[in-house]
């Protein structure tokens, strides 16, 4: 066994290692080494602990294995199992579920912590302690940030993963999983009310739980994401949360000061309730908070509750006194905090609108048909042909290719152009492309495209003139020159990849239908552009064929 | 209450480092960024070890299985975000 100095060196060395990993991942050179360090930070951090001292509180007898080693194998075989065999394309849809999980183990945590604490011998401590206030504030944030990222993040996947606010026919799986979820919670609120009638102690706090369950479900079951009482129950569950976590931490102030003296065994808190409830009014929250999120602002999701889950860890921090669940905890929610801005400033809107407003098409969004009037067809052998005079190409990427999982083909095509007709070809990658932030570069990264290919939206922009093709592939808003010069539009100010510089532009897209944002794009119709509507693959396979034939 | 001024001081130069750290990752970087920073919190595996594995007469049974069932989640979180995070970035090395 170690003494607790030697376990908050391990914890000093960890959070060291942390810091390192963050700091290399500024290169893809050394990001590799950053992301091993982490892990070798990661598993001191655990090592120590099962060698530290605390294990002796609660008049202990050591180490209980069994459940440690149950807990380690069952989350590794599930955990190694998902990170191998997930598809590129599917990253946003695994880091929210992981997203989540981290904000149940913050949840689950405080909880035990609760639950330890009301069988602790409280009586060396007075009522009016500071520490008993510290662990409950503590406590109370755990669970809320937990709750809120746990739930926020399972709508996050489930729209992501498309079955949740859609009207279309799920699969089985999603099925399951959808279904399974709302019956999980109902089955969970209605036991633990059962617990508590069965106690005599079906009390305000309980219904507050079973309401909370019901009320979820009803949102989880809605086949729109435009339900219009959904930022008054934002607001109310806000509120609601906000004051259970006051009456939890209050509850040490209301308890008998004689308890602490005569009793020995002193409770902390007399009741759950009041904890539990506020588990289930902040997982609403979560949900409520989520749910409205509309395609377009996942990316600015995502990032708000990567950062969630880093905050609720640092609370847990809080809860046990632990240096390194802080530091660590502190680390990811400035990374989440960084990440969310800067989508938000790609898209030039606020945080706070992206919560609660929508992007939708304003009242004077000019009609589709009117702006499309002139819009030019092309084919894969007038493409080829183009090609044969072009020194410059400049490929954008959005959404639409990594649904045709086009990413292998895009590569392919930029190789032969390159080797037959000496193009020099980049990728421009808007900020906010794609489900997550990022998400289009590891697409690429994995179809092979080299690292200094990959240009980012102000570096294209500032040589686009000088491009001989624009070709975007599956990208619609974040290339509609609407945004520089409409004000009025629903994504005007937005910054865009301004292709329509460039001196002839190919869309390839399946249709003309508009993208997240509603819009009609009037790039289109414009004198140097050429629809080419073809799926993304499918297109990317033809055009190849008849450059080889040319 | 020193004990809390101490933690908070922690916490509070731990954001500014991060904030320091983070803005050098370039946006192609951004989703490892994401996944890694996400096996990082999966730190709270520590309050779950402490909670899952607590033996003593004192310490209540329905904490030892909360405490379980969050070392599960942590450990998904820790070792699938690493390795998911290694297997990205080595994609960006190759070449």
């Amino acid at each position: 066994m170690l003494p607790q100095a030697a376990v908050n060196l391990a914890y000093l060395v960890a959070a060291v290692l942390f810091i390192l990993d963050l700091k290399w991942m500024s290169h893809p050179r050394t990001a590799v080494r950053g992301n091993r360090a982490g892990a070798i930070g990661m598993l001191i951090a655990v090592l120590a602990t099962l060698m530290g001292p605390e294990w002796s509180s609660y008049g202990g007898e050591g180490i209980g294995w069994d459940m440690i080693l149950i807990g380690l194998a069952i989350g590794s075989l599930i955990g190694a199992f998902a990170a191998l065999k997930i598809k590129m394309t599917s990253m946003p849809e695994l880091v929210g579920l992981f997203n989540g999980f981290g904000g149940m183990a913050s949840v689950l945590v405080a909880a035990a912590a609760i639950v330890a604490a009301m069988a602790t011998d409280f009586s060396t401590l007075q009522p009016d302690d500071a520490r008993i206030t510290q662990m409950l504030v503590a406590t109370v944030l755990s669970a809320l940030i937990g709750s809120v990222t746990l739930f926020g993040s399972y709508v996050a996947f489930g729209k992501l993963a498309e079955f949740l606010a859609v009207k279309w026919k799920l699969h089985p799986w999603q099925k399951a999983i959808k279904y399974g979820f709302i019956l999980l919670i109902l089955g969970t609120a209605g036991w633990y009310a059962l617990q508590r009638a069965s106690a005599d102690q079906l009390d305000v706090y309980a219904i507050l739980v079973v309401a909370s369950a019901v009320l979820m479900s009803v949102v989880l079951l809605a086949k729109s994401d435009t339900l219009p009482w959904l930022n008054a129950l934002k607001l109310a569950s806000l509120l609601g949360a906000i004051a259970l976590g006051i009456v939890v931490v209050n509850q040490a102030r209301a308890i008998d000061p004689n308890l602490f003296t005569t009793t020995g065994g002193a409770v902390l808190l007399q009741d759950q309730g009041p904890f539990w409830a506020l588990v289930a009014v902040a997982g609403l929250l979560g949900v409520c908070l989520t749910f409205s999120i509309g395609g377009a602002d996942m990316p600015v999701v995502i990032a708000l509750l990567n950062s969630y889950s880093g905050i609720a860890a640092a609370a847990t921090g809080f809860v046990i006194n632990n240096n390194a669940l802080i530091i660590s905890g502190a680390l990811v929610g400035a990374s989440g905090i960084i990440l969310t801005n800067i989508m938000c400033k790609a898209m030039n809107r606020s945080l706070l609108n992206v919560i609660f407003a929508r992007l939708g098409p304003s009242a004077d969004t000019p009609d589709a048909d009117e702006v499309y009037k002139n819009v030019k067809s092309t084919s894969a052998d007038e493409i080829a042909m183009m090609l044969e005079t072009c020194e410059r190409v400049v490929i954008v990427p959005g959404y639409g290719m990594a649904v045709a999982q086009a990413q292998h083909a895009v590569r392919d095509f930029a190789n032969l152009i390159h080797e037959k007709y000496g193009c020099q070809v980049e990728y421009a990658v808007h900020p906010v492309a794609g489900r997550m932030p990022g998400h289009m570069n590891v697409l690429l990264a994995e179809a092979n495209v080299p690292y200094d290919q990959l240009k980012e939206m102000d570096e294209t922009n500032s040589t686009i003139e000088q491009a001989d093709m624009a070709l975007v592939v599956g990208a619609n808003d974040v290339v509609n020159p609407v945004a520089r010069t409409d004000p009025n539009s629903a994504i005007a100010g937005m910054p865009i990849i301004d292709v329509d510089r460039a001196r002839t532009v190919v869309v390839i897209k399946r249709s003309l239908s508009p993208g997240f944002a509603g819009i009609p794009n009037p790039l289109f119709a414009m004198d140097n552009t050429l629809m080419f509507f073809n799926d993304g693959k499918d297109a990317f396979v033809e055009i190849i064929e008849a450059v080889k034939e040319s | 209450m020193e004990l809390l001024i101490m933690l908070l001081t922690v916490f509070v130069l731990a954001i500014y480092v991060g904030f320091e750290v983070i803005t050098k990752v370039p946006p192609t970087l951004h989703t490892p960024l994401m996944s890694g920073s996400n096996a990082i919190s999966g730190i709270t595996i520590i309050g779950a070890l402490l909670a899952a594995g607590m033996l003593g007469q004192d310490y209540p049974m329905a904490a030892k299985v909360l405490g379980t069932v969050a070392l599960v989640f942590a450990t998904i979180n820790v070792v699938g975000g690493f390795l998911v995070t290694d297997r990205m970035l080595r994609m960006f090395r190759k070449r």
